[in-house]
């Protein structure tokens, strides 16, 4: 079953002004639903267009955007709804805290739902826990934290209000490896026990191969690929000609093969690595 | 021996505390010697003490402890005045990690002339320098712009333009890649090694990428405040234990070499390009294990 | 797109009203204000009108455009006009309605004062809006008003904190956007509501840019003073403002246009302003 369906959708800026420009051309896309989809691209391929076309912040020019099988824009006055089930967590959350106490802030997104104290409470809780914030914090003002902490306290905000779909955007931006390793792997564990549909819009490809499932590559506003991480990297040439990166040890693998190594060109981790050169010795 | 041009003797550095807040020793006890014209990384997780190093040897900050020498001159002694600060900030200057909030001007060669302006120079030799220095960072072309058309890259660029048409010797970089996409990264790091090999600018980069870092002569560890290892690319990042341990990484390519040094392979570790990585492991295998 | 507002106003171009130095132009713009006041007769407007499309010829900027800015004051036009028919006593009278009398001098006032707000409008625009650069008009303010530095007004200051504000508006407006757009997939809700409900709908966005607003302020103060900046006192400017001839034949122009209003004001009384 499709979580989330992009059928023939473009979507274009400042339509109808000498500003015009196409961000997104005919794109289709079908995600089902399991663990993390990694979305890369340039800056400017369309990435960001489409997550917020997913999230409802933007209507698309043309073409349907489903969620659950439904067009989000068949009823334009519930669109607050749409936001509520495809929870979008943008690049460095940490700056749109506002309220008095971590626990007030992370509660914004819930009570916006209009559900009961009872449950806000338990959605805090349950958003604080998945986003590895100690409950000992949500007391706290949310500018009394320390930058990663603060970072969670959004990220938290987000996951309290349960979306089907958690899009997040550049999630470990300016972080430090353990605080990029810490955020990440909260992410992947929340995917993992709550079943909700991650997706991941990151440059690093170091990062995507680590946690994601499947891959969207974007170019051009368009979508050059989509298929699991292992399949994404072994078209190394491709990634490159488009100008993206591929991760380091990939491009060990694929230099290999030319000194009579094949250790395949799905090569991603350097775990992989390792243990794919130890079988063959 | 090449001439030292900026030193850090038994550097300290304590936040001072308040009723809720006990006192923090961000830095402690750091003592290292810059050569004139090199590039060195300081390397280090959030919280290492590395940012406040870098506001340190800037003289945002004044030590709690210890000394910096600038050129030779003590810059934290008792007798050293504002003015002699100003003097000094003639010598080093800042790259900042957020490009938006570092543009004063309204247009990007404005920006570029601020520094300058500052200084009193003459406008005609005011004009010859922002030529250049647009020039020397590639930004000619965006003279007139206006700097928030400009992608992060752009920006940075800008930023330093405004540092080298100062004729400034010295240049720290406070996390100025860490807000900026691939594109943007490469961008600015491909001109502070042309600013540190083509015109002599000795680079201080604080960062967290171990990519990065690995462009640097010299990279120096932060953990805690303190020094945690201190040497070329290849000397620290084939002792990675101590990396792991901190929560910092070493490239995959070291990774993977390490990994298989330990099954008993003879393999450099100090390989951090991927073709040579390859080569390298594609010989070892060949002769086997030792 | 939208952060491009800040700087609507100025549209980009190489003409003789843009190259004027930014000093010259606050000169003459106040001169003319001046001469457009001075002007009473028929004649003189007439004069003072063809100056005007004089100016936007020259000014290689779409009359299209400066029609288009008087929309927003279409209101003030019509109010002015509106209060001098039906207040103006004069001798012919035109027509009555109850204790409503509209006299002829009344409608000739109307129209002359109409005019006489969209020649202010059409000299502002053209001389200093439309032609200089927010940036520029800072400048030569500040240059203007440098004698004032003698009696301590901050007048570097000023500007300062004028081109920083002018220099920020964009990246705010982007951050508003931003914010607004983080909150909006929190589920907030800006347009329903009471205004009360409505205005509290604002907290979660005015919050986060006061904080990062001062933030930003922070880290540039301190970029400042990296960059040895240390107030007005040594500094130099890269470009400095030269008046050339072309600045002095303009306010030579325009003094000769007062001359002459004030000439035909007496020669050619006809019909005019009654005030």
């Amino acid at each position: 079953m499709a979580v989330v369906e992009l059928k023939n959708v473009s979507y274009i800026y400042n339509k109808g002004t000498p500003y015009e420009a196409k961000a997104l051309d005919n794109i289709n896309l079908t995600l089902t639903g399991d663990g993390i989809t990694g979305l890369i691209g340039h800056t400017g391929s369309g990435k960001s267009t489409m997550m917020q076309l997913i999230n409802a912040l933007l209507k698309p020019t043309d073409g349907q955007v489903l969620i659950d099988g439904v067009d989000i824009w068949s009823e334009p006055k519930k669109i607050r709804q749409v936001r509520f089930k495809a929870g979008l967590v943008m690049q460095y959350p940490e700056y749109q805290l506002f309220a008095e106490t971590v626990e007030e802030d992370i509660a914004y997104g819930p009570r916006n739902m209009g559900l009961s104290e009872e449950e806000v409470h338990e959605r805090v809780l349950r958003g604080a826990e998945f986003a590895g914030l100690h409950p000992s914090l949500l007391t706290k003002s949310p500018f009394e934290l320390s930058g990663g902490q603060k970072r969670r306290a959004a990220l938290a905000g987000v996951i309290a209000m349960s979306p089907k779909i958690l899009i997040l955007d550049e999630p470990a931006a300016g972080l430090d490896p353990g605080g990029r390793r810490e955020i990440l792997g909260g992410v992947k564990k929340y995917a993992r026990e709550s079943g909700t549909n991650v997706i991941i819009v990151s440059h690093s490809m170091e990062d995507m191969a680590m946690y994601c499932d499947d891959l969207v590559v974007m170019a051009s506003g368009k979508i050059l690929m989509h298929a699991p991480c292992a399949e994404v990297f072994s078209r190394a040439d491709e990634l490159i000609a488009v100008g993206l990166d591929v991760p380091q040890i990939t491009r060990v693998a694929y230099m290999l093969r030319q000194y009579g190594v094949d250790i395949g060109r799905d090569v991603y981790t350097v775990d992989w690595a390792y243990d794919k050169l130890r079988s063959k010795n | 021996m090449k001439n030292i041009v900026l030193e850090a003797k038994n550097l300290t550095y304590e936040y001072p505390g308040d009723e809720d807040t006990p006192a923090v020793k961000a830095v402690q006890d750091v003592s290292f010697a810059i050569e004139e014209g090199s590039f060195t990384a300081i390397l280090g997780h959030n919280g290492s003490g590395k940012s406040t190093l870098a506001k340190l040897l800037c003289m945002i900050y004044a030590p709690t402890g210890g000394q910096i020498l600038l050129n030779g001159k003590n810059m934290s002694a008792e007798d050293v005045t504002e003015a002699d600060i100003m003097e000094a900030r003639r010598e080093i200057g800042m790259v900042f990690q957020n490009p938006d909030n570092q543009i004063v001007a309204t247009v990007v060669e404005e920006d570029v002339a601020f520094g300058c302006e500052n200084l009193g120079i003459p406008p005609a030799e005011i004009r010859r320098r922002v030529d250049e220095a647009l020039d020397i960072v590639g930004m000619t072309r965006y003279a007139r712009h206006a700097p928030h058309k400009l992608s992060g890259g752009q920006k940075q660029r800008v930023a330093i333009a405004g540092t080298i048409a100062m004729k400034r010797k010295i240049i720290i970089f406070d996390e100025s890649t860490a807000m900026l996409d691939p594109l943007g990264r490469k961008e600015v790091m491909d001109t502070i090694l042309r600013l540190n090999r083509e015109d002599g600018i000795t680079v201080l980069m604080i960062t967290h990428y171990m990519n990065e870092a690995a462009m640097a002569d010299r990279i120096i560890v932060m953990n805690k405040g303190q020094i945690l290892d201190d040497g070329t690319p290849g000397e620290v990042f084939s002792r990675p234990e101590p990396l792991w341990k901190v929560g910092l990484d070493v490239p995959q390519t070291t990774e993977l070499l390490y990994k298989l040094k330990k099954d008993g392979y003879d393999v450099p570790l100090d390989v951090f390009d991927p073709e040579i990585c390859a080569k390298i492991i594609a010989r070892a295998l060949e002769r086997g294990r030792s | 797109m939208k952060s491009d507002i800040a700087f609507g106003q100025y549209c980009e171009g190489d003409s003789l009203l843009h190259r004027l130095d930014p000093r010259a132009k606050i000169i003459l713009a106040v001169l003319y204000i001046v001469v457009i006041f001075l002007a009473k007769s028929a004649a003189s407007f007439g004069l003072l009108l063809l100056f005007s499309a004089a100016l936007v010829g020259v000014s290689g900027i779409s009359p299209r455009i400066v029609l288009g800015s008087m929309k927003a004051l279409t209101f003030i036009i019509i109010f002015t006009a509106v209060i001098n028919i039906f207040w103006m006593q004069g001798e012919v009278l035109l027509f009555a309605l109850g204790p409503v009398k509209v006299y002829l001098e009344g409608i000739i006032n109307a129209v002359l004062i109409v005019l006489r707000i969209m020649l202010l409008l059409v000299c502002t625009s053209m001389l200093l809006t439309y032609t200089t650069t927010p940036i520029a008009l800072t400048d030569g303010i500040e240059q203007l008003l440098a004698p004032l530095n003698k009696l301590h007004v901050p007048v570097h200051e000023f500007a300062m904190m004028m081109s920083i504000a002018l220099r920020f508006i964009p990246t705010l407006i982007e951050e508003t956007e931003k914010i607004m757009n983080a909150q909006k997939a929190r589920g907030a809700d800006f347009s329903e509501g009471s205004l009360l409900q409505r205005a509290k709908a604002l907290i979660p966005i005015l919050v986060p840019l006061f904080v990062s607003a001062f933030r930003r302020a922070d880290e540039l103060a301190t970029a400042m003073e990296c960059r040895c900046y240390t107030g007005g006192a040594g500094r130099t400017r890269m470009n400095v403002l030269r008046y050339d001839w072309k600045d002095f034949a303009a306010i030579g122009v325009v003094v000769l246009l007062g001359a002459a209003v004030v000439v035909l004001n007496i020669l050619v009384p006809g019909i005019g302003l009654a005030m």
